[in-house]
């Protein structure tokens, strides 16, 4: 009888530029199995990706940021978007920049206002969940102080950045700031961005917000340095009574 | 005039041929999205098997977006050679499919036909083709390019190396360089998308890849992918721009919301070939485009996204680039909501690219808010591997740190070279292996911690 082979089992070599990885979270020097990626390390994208995709059908958990918001003293009020579930938000974005009619009847503007926040699940509704609360912290008291008025707190189901501008509008906002989860990436599913309009009305498009991206704890923007910049954009908008890409070249003309 | 066909006693008609075209695209979002796509399945053959009926010759007389207020469409007219359409001007649409599929439609052939064909006639046959018919005719089509080394020969399969990096720290996207270098990946091109469109940050890393490139005599070409009127700006301040990128569209409206139209391009294309940088060739340009970018940019002007695709692989040709890439899976479920019509729409897209005489890559790609993953992405991959595409994108462990999406890895790359034979090109193939990256065969070779490339690196 033939004696079988000695098979071993398979050695994955480190990568001699393993100490490059100090230089970057890019997944570099994983090794190899013949030219695939090494099973930990196809496990370990698979579970990023995992949790991207759930963070993506995540819910805004309501009660609790109205429970967290509850310290400022604003009134609240709960809107919904056109888009009646996550697969309609999905596919149909122009729904998701609508609100639906019951909403439309809970928002009516008594008074001008200077500022209303917005805050809408986009497409991560967990990262809204956790910074919402600790960026409005610091965000409203710095308004406060400088006597802005704010208008009732919108929380908005299945929104978009574009939401935020029929929400003002019907508010008598002069100014909107949304706060919505950002699209999920491997290395960072939790993430919240905020948008600025100046005078929001329905039909503005992203050249006309200031945005500020990249919101979180893991290698992102902190909730106080996020409420900052805000903050400095919030007061340009006021000054220039203009928001995004024009009031940026606004701001850069004196220095050319 | 409404275009007919019959079914089973039910008569279909479509009011005219944009129309048509979007009803007898296979199903995508995006489509649905517009408002463009067929009601049902049904209405979706009928517009088909009306759409095998028209003549070819149509396409020149009913333009789907007008003449005059779509420079796209008049470039389209004014650069159609109707020599070269002449051999087929007989043809319905139907009649193409069919004849591009037999062995009298030969690579020699296709290439001379190209400039007859106009991007609306390309587009109305993919719709007639299966996957199938997809590859088998992208194969037939060869398109070579050459800047520092030659892109596209047979039997080749190169890769653009995307070492993006989330604040462009030169060290970061570095490390990413040398990785998918020592998997010999970078052929197409070394790309970096970077985070910001300022100036000086680019510059930083054109000088960065540029020394990197000459100290080890790396037979590539680099790019930073920041709009056209940065790269401008830096051409005329001498930084070192081998390739000037841009993404366009195929409306005119598409390319305004971009900052961009013909004459821009021009002139930028124009500038870069002063520069007289390529050593193989001068094909210095470099684009990259997507189904759905002109809804997104509210352009579409009522044609299907698949058409308006084809339409800007016309602006594309105008300027012999040495790529042209198609972002399929970047633009989101809203538009290609799954990895079948991720799958479906890269086909096409690189089937109406070749037959139009481009060279075609592909960017393998999906977001996490769409219904598809590495499965569909190995599928993707392996079809246009057979299909003869001419580069894909190798990103570390495909998940790009910056732009948050998944797209193709190194080890991707070796996969498909490995299975087809492929090898990349024979200048950045002779190069590998002087570097003892990878042996006679392509195989890659473990290095050592004082290869060249590392040195000095680790600090």
């Amino acid at each position: 009888m033939k004696q079988p082979p000695t098979i071993l089992k398979t050695n994955i070599a480190e990568d001699a530029w393993k100490p490059l990885k100090k230089f970057t979270n890019a997944r570099i020097a994983i090794g190899r199995a013949g030219n695939a990626v090494p099973l930990a390390e196809d496990l370990q994208f698979r579970a990023d990706h995992a949790q991207a995709r759930d963070a993506v059908f995540a819910e805004l958990n309501v009660e609790q940021l109205t429970a967290g918001l509850s310290q400022f003293n604003l009134p609240i009020i709960y809107l919904q978007s056109r888009a009646g579930n996550r697969q309609e938000y999905l596919k149909r974005p122009d729904k998701g920049r609508t609100l639906n009619d019951e909403s439309i009847k809970k928002l009516t503007a008594e008074k001008k206002i200077d500022i209303s926040f917005i805050i809408a699940d986009g497409l991560s509704p967990r990262a809204v969940n956790l910074y919402t609360q600790p960026v409005l912290q610091y965000l409203l008291s710095m308004c406060n102080d400088a006597r802005f008025s704010i208008a009732p707190i919108c929380i908005v189901q299945q929104g978009r950045v574009a939401i935020g501008d029929e929400t003002g509008m019907l508010l008598g906002a002069s100014l909107s700031v949304v706060f919505i989860g950002e699209r999920p990436g491997l290395s960072s599913p939790h993430s919240m961005g905020l948008y600025i309009s100046y005078n929001p009305v329905i039909g503005l498009t992203d050249e006309s917000r200031y945005c500020i991206s990249n919101i979180h704890t893991h290698g992102g923007l902190s909730p106080q340095e996020a409420a900052t910049q805000a903050f400095t954009l919030i007061q340009n908008a006021f000054d220039l009574k203009l928001s995004g890409v024009n009031a940026k070249k606004q701001r850069q003309l004196p220095k050319e | 005039m409404p275009y007919k066909s019959t079914i089973k006693n039910i008569t279909y008609s479509f009011a005219d041929l944009k129309t048509l075209l979007a009803k007898a695209t296979p199903l995508r979002s995006g489509d649905v999205l517009a408002g463009l796509a067929a009601d049902t399945y049904i209405e979706r053959v009928a517009a088909q098997t009306a759409l095998a009926d028209v003549p070819l010759k149509i396409f020149l007389e009913e333009l789907v977006i007008p003449y005059e207020t779509d420079e796209i469409t008049m470039l389209i007219i004014d650069t159609h050679d109707a020599n070269a359409f002449l051999p087929i001007s007989h043809f319905t649409v139907g009649d193409l499919r069919d004849w591009l599929l037999c062995d009298e439609a030969t690579t020699g052939i296709l290439a001379l036909l190209a400039a007859g064909l106009t991007p609306e006639m390309v587009a109305a046959v993919s719709k007639l083709m299966r996957n199938q018919d997809l590859i088998t005719v992208a194969k037939k089509c060869s398109v070579i390019t050459k800047f520092r080394n030659t892109i596209g020969l047979p039997g080749r399969l190169s890769t653009r190396l995307q070492p993006n990096h989330p604040t462009d720290d030169p060290r970061g996207v570095a490390a990413s360089i040398i990785d998918g270098l020592l998997y010999g990946s970078g052929d197409a091109v070394i790309g970096i998308n970077p985070a910001t469109d300022n100036p000086s940050a680019v510059a930083t890393l054109l000088y960065m890849i540029d020394d990197l490139r000459q100290k080890y005599e790396i037979p590539t070409q680099s790019c930073v992918l920041c709009h056209i009127t940065t790269t401008l700006e830096l051409m005329q301040r001498n930084i070192p721009v081998d390739l000037v990128f841009q993404s366009i569209g195929g409306t005119e409206k598409t390319n305004s919301s971009f900052g961009i139209n013909l004459a821009l391009l021009n002139e930028a294309h124009l500038c870069a070939l002063e520069l007289n940088r390529g050593t193989t060739g001068n094909n210095v340009m470099y684009f990259e485009t997507g189904q759905g970018n002109a809804l997104s940019a509210n352009a579409n002007e009522g044609v299907d996204q698949q058409t308006c695709e084809a339409r800007a692989y016309a602006v594309a040709r105008k300027f012999n680039p040495l790529l042209v890439n198609t972002v399929v899976g970047f633009i989101g479920p809203e538009y290609l909501f799954d990895g079948k019509q991720i799958i479906r729409a890269a086909l096409e897209d690189h089937f109406c690219a070749k037959l139009l005489g481009l060279p075609m890559g592909c960017d393998i790609c999906y977001t996490n808010h769409a219904e598809a993953d590495q499965d569909d992405m190995d599928t993707l991959l392996t079809l246009l591997g057979v299909a003869g595409c001419n580069f894909i994108m190798g990103i570390p462990g495909a998940d790009d740190i910056m732009l948050n999406y998944q797209s193709t890895s190194f080890h991707d790359a070796l996969y498909i070279r490995k299975l087809l034979g492929l090898k990349p090109a024979p200048e950045f193939e002779a190069w590998l292996k002087k570097q003892g990256i990878a042996d006679d065969g392509g195989n890659i070779l473990p290095v050592a911690n004082n290869h060249t490339l590392l040195l000095n690196s680790f600090e």
